[in-house]
C-alpha cells in the first residue's frame, strides 16, 4: 500500500471519515506519521475552542478578582483557586462522572458525557482560570499615570476600560498568556486518558501514539512522532501570537518592547 | 471492621456507611494515598539530584557534556508531559531488561525485537516471573519514580541553572582575584548562594509535582484514581454485601478536595519558609529573588 493511500485512508480518520479499522499488523512509519498526525484536529479542536471561549471568561475572571466588590470578588477567587489548586486529570475525572450521573436523570446532557463537548467545558474553565490569574496580575501591574491620564482626558466607565485598561492588560499579559494557550495544547493530550472514551477510536495524537506503543511493544517510533508534531504546534503557535503581539506593541519604541519568550514552568 | 458490621444488609444510614467506609478495599483506598505521599517524598530529592547535575553539567567546559546537559533540558520542556511519562515506562524497562540480558544470556542467538515482539531471556525478565507480586509492585513503583524524577529532573535543571546564573557576577570574579579553581568557585561560592535565588523555582515545581501524581494511574500503579474508579463503579447485589449505584463522581469530589486542600497547605507553608529565607537579605537580595523567579 502506497503512503498517499494510507493518507487518504487514515488522514481524517480521528473525525470518523476514511478507513474504519485502524491497522492491526505490520505498522509502516508512514502509518504511524498519518494516523497521530490526523489525531492533532483534535489536539486543535480542544485547544483552539477552549483558548478562543476561555479568554472572554479569563477577562471577566479577572476584573472579578480586581474589583472591591466581594460579591464579584470572591467567585472569581474561588473560581480560580478550584481550577489552579488541583490537577486537570482530577478535573477531567470528576466532570466525566458528574455529566455520567447528571445524563442518567436528564436527557438534555446527553452529549456532555462525549470528549467534543465535555472535554472541552473543563479545558474552558481550566484556561480561564489561569489566563485569569495571568491577566489579574497584568491588570495590577498596569502603570497608575496611564489610568490617571485617561481620567485627565475624560474617560469614564466602559470607554475607559476599552480604549485604555484593556489594551494595556493584554499587551502586558501577553508574554505569559502566549505560555499558557502552549500549555493548553499539551493539556488537551491528557482528554482521552480520563474518562472521557474515544468513541469508534477516534483519538487524540497521544491515543495514536499509545495505541501504536502498545501493539509494537516500542516507544520509540511513535513518541517522537508525537513530539515532533507538538514542537511543531509549539512553534506555530508562539509565531501566532507573536505577530498579536507585535501588533499590540507596536506604538512602543523598540527597546521597551516585551519579547515572547518560550518560558514553560506549569503543568496542570 | 467493627462487630455490627457481619450482616450489612440490616443496616441503614450511618451505620452502614461506617462499615462501608471500613471495608479492606476501602482501607487499601486509605493507603493509596500514603503511596502519593511516598511518591513525593522520594521523587522530590531525587529530581533535585537530577536538576542539579543537569544544571551543573550544563555549566560544564566539557562540550558534550554542557551540550548534554542543554538538551536533557530543552528536550522535555518541548513536549507534553504525559507523553513523556508513558514513552519512559516503557522505554526504562525495555532498557533494564537489555541490559540484563546483555549481562546474563551472553549466548542468546535470536534478535531481541521480532516483529512486533520485545524478547529477552527468562533470567532475564524485569521482574521474575516467579518473584511475589510485592516485588512487581515495587519494581511497578520504582519505574514510575525514576520516570517522575527524569521529567521533574530537567524542570528542576533549568530553574537552578537559572539561579546558578543570578548569583552576582561580582562575587565570581571576587573568587577567582582570590585565585580559587573553577571547581572550588562553583562548590564554595556558587552553590551555597544559588538556593535563595532557587527557592521561587522550586516552590513552584512542588506545587506543579503535587499536581502531576495523579499521572502515576497512567504508568499502572495502584493510586487514588485506580482505586476511586475501581470503588465507585457500579457493584451489584450478587458481587458485593455493599451494593450501590455509580459512586465514581463523589470519590473523584473527595480527591479533587484533597487536592485543593494539599496545595493550600504547601502555599501557606512555602510561603512562610521563603519569608523565613529572605529575612536578613538586603533588600537588593528581595529585588533579585522576585526577578530569578521568572
Amino acid at each position: 500500500m502506497s503512503c498517499l493511500q494510507t493518507i487518504s485512508d487514515y488522514g481524517l480518520r480521528s473525525i470518523g471519515i476514511g478507513e474504519r479499522l485502524l491497522p492491526t499488523s505490520d505498522f509502516t512509519l508512514c502509518q504511524q506519521f498519518t494516523l497521530i498526525g490526523s489525531g492533532m484536529i483534535w489536539n486543535i479542536y480542544f485547544g483552539v475552542l477552549a483558548l478562543a471561549a476561555g479568554f472572554l471568561l479569563a477577562t471577566l475572571v479577572a476584573l472579578g478578582k480586581a474589583s472591591i466588590n466581594p460579591w464579584f470578588r470572591k467567585p472569581s477567587e474561588w473560581f480560580i483557586f478550584l481550577f489552579r489548586g488541583s490537577p486537570l486529570f482530577i478535573q477531567f475525572f470528576f466532570a466525566y462522572f458528574l455529566f455520567l450521573n447528571l445524563r442518567s436523570n436528564i436527557e438534555f446532557f446527553e452529549p456532555f458525557t462525549a470528549a467534543w463537548l465535555g472535554a472541552t467545558i473543563v479545558l474552558f474553565f481550566n484556561t480561564s482560570a489561569y489566563a485569569g490569574e495571568i491577566f489579574y496580575g497584568a491588570l495590577q501591574s498596569i502603570p497608575k499615570g496611564d489610568s490617571e491620564a485617561a481620567d485627565a482626558f475624560g474617560f469614564s466607565g466602559f470607554t475607559k476600560f476599552r480604549k485604555i485598561i484593556w489594551p494595556t492588560m493584554m499587551r502586558l499579559a501577553w508574554p505569559a498568556y502566549t505560555n499558557e494557550a502552549i500549555f493548553l495544547f499539551h493539556a488537551t493530550t491528557l482528554v482521552f486518558f480520563s474518562g472521557f472514551p474515544a468513541w469508534r477510536q477516534q483519538g487524540d495524537a497521544l491515543y495514536y501514539a499509545s495505541y501504536f506503543a502498545d501493539k509494537t511493544f516500542n516507544p520509540f517510533i511513535p513518541y517522537p512522532i508525537l513530539a515532533g508534531y507538538f514542537i511543531l504546534l509549539t512553534l506555530i503557535v508562539i509565531g501566532l501570537f507573536g505577530l498579536i503581539n507585535r501588533r499590540l506593541n507596536r506604538h512602543l519604541p523598540k527597546e521597551v518592547r516585551s519579547k515572547i519568550r518560550y518560558r514553560p514552568k506549569l503543568m496542570r | 471492621m467493627f462487630e455490627y458490621c457481619t450482616n450489612p444488609e440490616s443496616l441503614s444510614g450511618l451505620a452502614w456507611l461506617s462499615c462501608y467506609l471500613t471495608t479492606g478495599k476501602h482501607l487499601s483506598f486509605y493507603t493509596s494515598f500514603g503511596t502519593v505521599l511516598v511518591l513525593l517524598a522520594i521523587t522530590a530529592p531525587v529530581a533535585l539530584g537530577f536538576g542539579f547535575g543537569g544544571a551543573a553539567m550544563a555549566r560544564s567546559n566539557f562540550s558534550p557534556l554542557r551540550w548534554f546537559g542543554k538538551s536533557y533540558i530543552a528536550i522535555v520542556r518541548g513536549v507534553p508531559d504525559i507523553a513523556f511519562f508513558m514513552f519512559f515506562v516503557i522505554a526504562l524497562d525495555q532498557g533494564f531488561e537489555y541490559l540484563r540480558h546483555q549481562a546474563i544470556c551472553p549466548d542468546w542467538d535470536q534478535p531481541i525485537r521480532q516483529g512486533n515482539d520485545f524478547i529477552v531471556c527468562d533470567a532475564a525478565k524485569l521482574p521474575l516471573s516467579t518473584s511475589p507480586q510485592w516485588v512487581h509492585e515495587v519494581y511497578g513503583f520504582s519505574l514510575a519514580v525514576l520516570t517522575f524524577a527524569i521529567v521533574f529532573g530537567a524542570f528542576a535543571a533549568n530553574v537552578i541553572f537559572g539561579a546558578m546564573n543570578a548569583v552576582p557576577k561580582a562575587q565570581i570574579e571576587t573568587a577567582s582575584a582570590y585565585g580559587m579553581t573553577r571547581r572550588q568557585t562553583f562548590w564554595r561560592i556558587i552553590v551555597p548562594q544559588m538556593w535563595v535565588y532557587a527557592l521561587p523555582g522550586l516552590s513552584n515545581l512542588w506545587m506543579v509535582l503535587i499536581k502531576a501524581t495523579p499521572l502515576l494511574f497512567l504508568l499502572g500503579v495502584e493510586d487514588i484514581v485506580y482505586w476511586a474508579r475501581e470503588l465507585g463503579g457500579t457493584k451489584h447485589a450478587r458481587f458485593t454485601e455493599y451494593p450501590h449505584g455509580d459512586w465514581r463522581m463523589w470519590y473523584f469530589l473527595v480527591l479533587l478536595v484533597f487536592y485543593l486542600a494539599f496545595t493550600k497547605v504547601s502555599e501557606v507553608v512555602l510561603d512562610r519558609l521563603m519569608k523565613r529565607l529572605s529575612q536578613g537579605q538586603a533588600t537588593a537580595g528581595g529585588e533579585a529573588l522576585r526577578r530569578a523567579a521568572t
